[in-house]
Formats: structure tokens, sequence, C-alpha cells
């Protein structure tokens, strides 16, 4: 079959609604784009655990200690799910780490903020879970089918730490005045770069159209920055707290939240290394990996050594 | 049997599972591998579940109904003096073979004290023995092969298990000398005699050595004592400092 022909086959599975599978023929720009992302993606899990992590060992009560170890633990087995779903492309977990460490691979530039106040960790699993989650139920239906399963599991899990995180909140929110300005600051500082991950305008966006067309992705960055903002707005009276943004309005018209200008020179910059903790966030990673490489090493040197000794019981 | 053994029985039962789940948690998002770095956490939370269930009690029997002791007040505001955790679990994580190997000891022993602990006099105790013996007997069975792993890897894992094991050889011995409160307590039918468990712990520990192609140095090495009557290492105050923090800084408040 010539490659026009497979490129068709493809085109119409897409178009079809039909899930792109490990084996099937697929254009190495669809793959490549595949690879770029769900690596992204995986890493952002891997990396977001640190700015959480951070309080595991400060967290104010045993029932909180217990959920935040196992949010954060959660978060470590997404990673999982999302380097397994990559490596069905041809990828290694140790190649697409190696890609995160050298600076080649991106991950979310929102864990680059550092967690201050044990109230950060509810405004993390409120607006960063909860950012999360649209683009995440967006790509429960994402055209190639390892991740899009992978996404089903982790949405899942997802939901349970928005709610965990507003829960935070919640308690804070009607607590002492110091627990309640807690609260706010935390999110004053939290909400712009929580709006920064859905990317940048849709004009602006490199990879976009052809995602779409791929049916990679299903909404552009601005419907699902749209469709966040409409829920906090509504989620953060509950609260009775207030979001950062003096241009923050319910429009009739449109039927939707209008709201202010996001700093895109922050978002650049942050992206290109230079946000509060992005030396710390990688150097953790590495520290981690290139300390654990002895005890890799171990384990394969003595899975080798079962091995040949099986093989000479049997011989 | 006075209630105040039973309370401070409780509480070294406690203290032992939250400290070391503290230190084991400290591994979290940079582990080694990351299924490993589950699997530590996983171990913490059992831990740290185990714990709760433990303080709770121990609330419960002190206030007789006034409310005033709560899981969270026992944790978190008790000093180190009254802490009475052994020596071993509040050692530092060090590199992964010392984790490791200080998991080794401890969920050993935890395994042969819970396994007896089910017979307990008490029957809210067993129950928490029979629920934690569960979860003990899969951490035992992790670390065991985790130190084979280690003993008969490379030469490095090697070194730094044996390493590990001239690190934390000093404070097993604590585990198998009764406190006052303990020995109250076996009396009482309640708890366990420690010293009758040292036997099972060292056929085990040997057995798992012998397969990791080490062996234990020298049985005559003295050892170190006394966190169970609060008398700690240096490290405990940091420990807690860190982890009572919150509590201290903004005190009386929900979470
Ligand atoms: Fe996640
Ligand atoms: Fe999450």
């Amino acid at each position: 079959m010539s490659v026009q022909e497979l490129e068709q086959i493809f085109l119409a599975k897409i178009e079809q609604e039909i899930r792109i599978e490990p084996k099937d023929w697929m254009p190495d720009a669809y793959r490549k784009t595949l690879i770029r992302q769900i690596s992204q993606h995986a890493h952002s899990e891997i990396v977001g655990m640190l700015p959480e992590g951070n309080w595991i060992s400060r967290a104010p009560s045993l029932k909180r200690k217990a959920i935040l170890l196992a949010k954060v633990q959660d978060e470590a087995g997404h990673g999982l799910y999302l380097y397994s779903a990559a490596e069905t492309l041809g990828t290694t977990r140790e190649q697409t780490i190696n890609d995160l460490h050298s600076g080649k691979a991106k991950y979310s530039s929102i864990f680059n903020y550092p967690t201050l106040t044990w109230a950060d960790i509810g405004a993390i699993g409120w607006l960063v879970d909860g950012a999360a989650i649209l683009n995440q139920v967006m790509l429960c239906r994402t055209s190639y089918g390892p991740y899009a399963r992978a996404m089903v599991r982790i949405c899942k899990e997802e939901s349970f730490h928005q709610r965990q995180g507003f829960d935070i909140l919640m308690v804070l929110s009607k607590g002492t005045p110091e627990q309640r300005a807690m609260c706010q600051d935390a999110i004053n500082r939290w909400w712009w770069p929580s709006l920064m991950m859905f990317g940048p305008h849709d004009s602006e966006s490199t990879h976009s159209e052809q995602s779409t067309q791929w049916k990679i992705k299903r909404m552009s960055n601005d419907e699902l920055r749209q469709k966040f903002v409409d829920m906090i707005a509504e989620q953060v009276k509950v609260l009775n707290m207030t979001l950062p943004d003096e241009h923050l309005k319910w429009n009739e018209e449109t039927k939707h939240y209008d709201f202010g200008g996001i700093n895109w020179t922050e978002f650049w910059n942050v992206v290109k290394g230079n946000g509060p903790c992005n030396k710390q966030r990688l150097d953790a990673r590495r520290k981690a990996w290139d300390e654990g490489a002895w005890v890799r090493e171990a384990a394969s040197a003595h899975a080798a050594k079962r091995k040949m000794r099986q093989e000479k019981q049997i011989a | 049997m006075t209630k105040d053994a039973t309370y401070n029985y409780l509480l070294h039962l406690a203290d032992n599972a939250l400290i070391l789940a503290q230190r084991n948690s400290e591994w979290c998002g940079h582990g080694p591998v990351l299924e490993q770095d589950i699997a530590i956490t996983n171990i913490s939370l059992d831990l740290i579940g185990q714990s709760r269930s433990l303080y709770q009690y121990a609330a419960e029997l002190i206030n007789e109904g006034t409310g005033a002791a709560t899981e969270d007040t026992l944790a978190y505001l008790r000093d180190t003096r009254d802490f009475k955790n052994c020596l071993l679990v509040e050692q530092p994580n060090g590199d992964w073979a010392q984790t490791i190997l200080r998991q080794f000891f401890f969920s050993t022993y935890q395994f042969f004290l819970y396994q007896r602990l089910q017979q307990s006099g008490d029957a809210h105790l067993a129950a928490i023995a029979e629920k934690s013996l569960k979860e003990v007997t899969y951490h035992v069975r992790w670390s065991s092969e985790w130190v084979i792993r280690l003993g008969d890897g490379t030469e490095e894992s090697r070194n730094r298990l044996l390493n590990a094991l001239d690190e934390l050889w000093m404070f097993t011995g604590e585990l198998f000398v009764p406190s006052a409160y303990e020995s109250e307590a076996f009396k009482a039918g309640i708890g366990v005699d420690v010293s009758a468990l040292k036997a099972n712990w060292e056929q085990r520990v040997n057995e798992v050595f012998e397969e990791a192609t080490i062996s234990i140095v020298s049985t005559s090495a003295w050892m170190q004592s006394g966190g169970k009557e609060g008398a700690h290492t240096e490290h405990l105050g940091f420990i807690l400092a860190e982890m009572q923090y919150m509590q201290r800084v903004y005190p009386g408040c929900e979470w």
C-alpha cells in the first residue's frame, strides 16, 4: 500500500471516530506530536509531585497528611500510566526522562511556583487539578487509544483531588482571621498561573491547528480557559473569597464571565526557565534519578543473576 | 494494670508507626524509580493509618467523655521526651539501602509483635493488630526482597547495604528489651513480651541475610536504647519541629 493510501485510511478512521492503536499506521508527525504531548504530560505529573510534596512533612493533621500523601502518590501513578502510553509509540521511559533532565522536554509551568503556606495545598488541588481536569476530560476522547484510556483512569482520581483541595480551603475560609487571610493569599497567587495552564491564546498557539484536525485536541486553549473561569468564578463565592481580577464580571450577552488580560511576559519567562522554582524542580528530579542509579543497577544485576541461576537449575 | 500503662503502651505502638511513616514519606517524589516511590509511600500510608487507630484509641482511653485528647493532640502536641518510639524508626533515611534495612528490621519486628498482639486481652487492640498484620506482612516481603536485591546485586549495592547494617544494628537491641509499661501490659494480658520475639526475629533476619549473601556483624556489639522511655537521639527533635510546625504556630485551629 502506498503512503497516500495509508494516510487515507488513517484520516478516515479519525473522521469516523475510530481510535488509532499502537500497531496502526500513523503519520510520522502524528506520532511525534503525541510523543511530545504525552511525555510532557507525564513529566508534569512527576514534577507536580514536588510542590505538594513540600508540605507532606508539615501537614497540619494526620488526616490531611494521609490525604496529601495519597494524592501525591496518585500523581506518581498518573506519571506511570502516561510513560507507558508514550512507550506504545516507540520511546522508552529512560529516553523520555533523559529529555526532561536535559531540558529538552517541557512540563507544565505551574509547578515552577513555590508552595509557601498550607493553603497553597488547597489552592493547588482546587485550581491546578481543576484546570488539569478540564484538559483531561477532553483528552478522554482523544484519537490515540492508549492515551485516551490512560486519561479515563486519571480523570477519576483528579476529581477527588479537586474536591479535597476545595475542602482544605473551605475549612480555612471558616477558620480564624489568619486562616482566612492564608486562604485568600493562596488564591491570589495561584489564580493567574492556573489560567496560564491552558496555554497561549488560540491565535498564538503553534501546535493547535494540526492537533485539532487529528482530534488529539477537541477544544481550543481559549475555550477550555473560559470554561475554567466560569466554573471557578462560581465556586469562589462558596468560599466567600475573591479572585484577584478587577475585570472579572458576568456577561449577560455571552453567558460567560469576562476576565482581565493574562501577563504573557510572565508566562513565556517561566516557560523559558526563569520561574521562581524552575531550577529547584529540575535539580530535584535529576538528583533523585542520579542518586537512584545504583539502586536500579543493583535491581537489574540481581534479576540477571537470578535468571541465570534458574536457567542453570533447569539445565 | 494501671490505665497509665495501657495508655503509654498504645502511645509507644503509635509513635513507632508515625515516626517511621514520617521518615518514609520524605521519599515521596524523590524515589530511585517511580514504582518504588509509590511502594514506599504506600508503606508510609499504612503506618499513618496504624498510628491513627492507636492514637484514637489512646485518646478515648484518657478522655472518658471529655473529648480533650484527639489523635492530633497526641501526635502534634507532645514534645520529644514524651514520644515513646524506639530509636530505630527515627534514624535518618540515608540512602535507599539504609531506608530498606530500617524497614526490614522494623517490619520483621512488627510482624511478630502484631501476630501475638492479635491474642491481646484487649479486644480493641487485638482488632487493630489483626488489621495491621496484613499490611505488615507485605512490608516484610517487600523489604526482604530489597535486602536480597541489594546484597546480591552489585558491589556498590552490597557495600551500601553493609554500611547500613553498620549504622543501624545498634538500634535493634532496644526492640527486645521491654520498658516498664510493656512489662506491665504483658503481665496484664494486654501486651506482648517483646523479649520472646527476639529468636524469631533473628531467625528471619538470618534467613534473608543468607539469601542476600551478607551476615550479622558481631552480635555482641553495644546496643543503644532509651527511645521507649523518651531518651531519644538528636534526630527526633527535628522530626517533631517539622511535623508539628502548623499546630504549634496556629494553636487550636481546625484544618
Ligand atoms: Fe494527575
Ligand atoms: Fe491530581
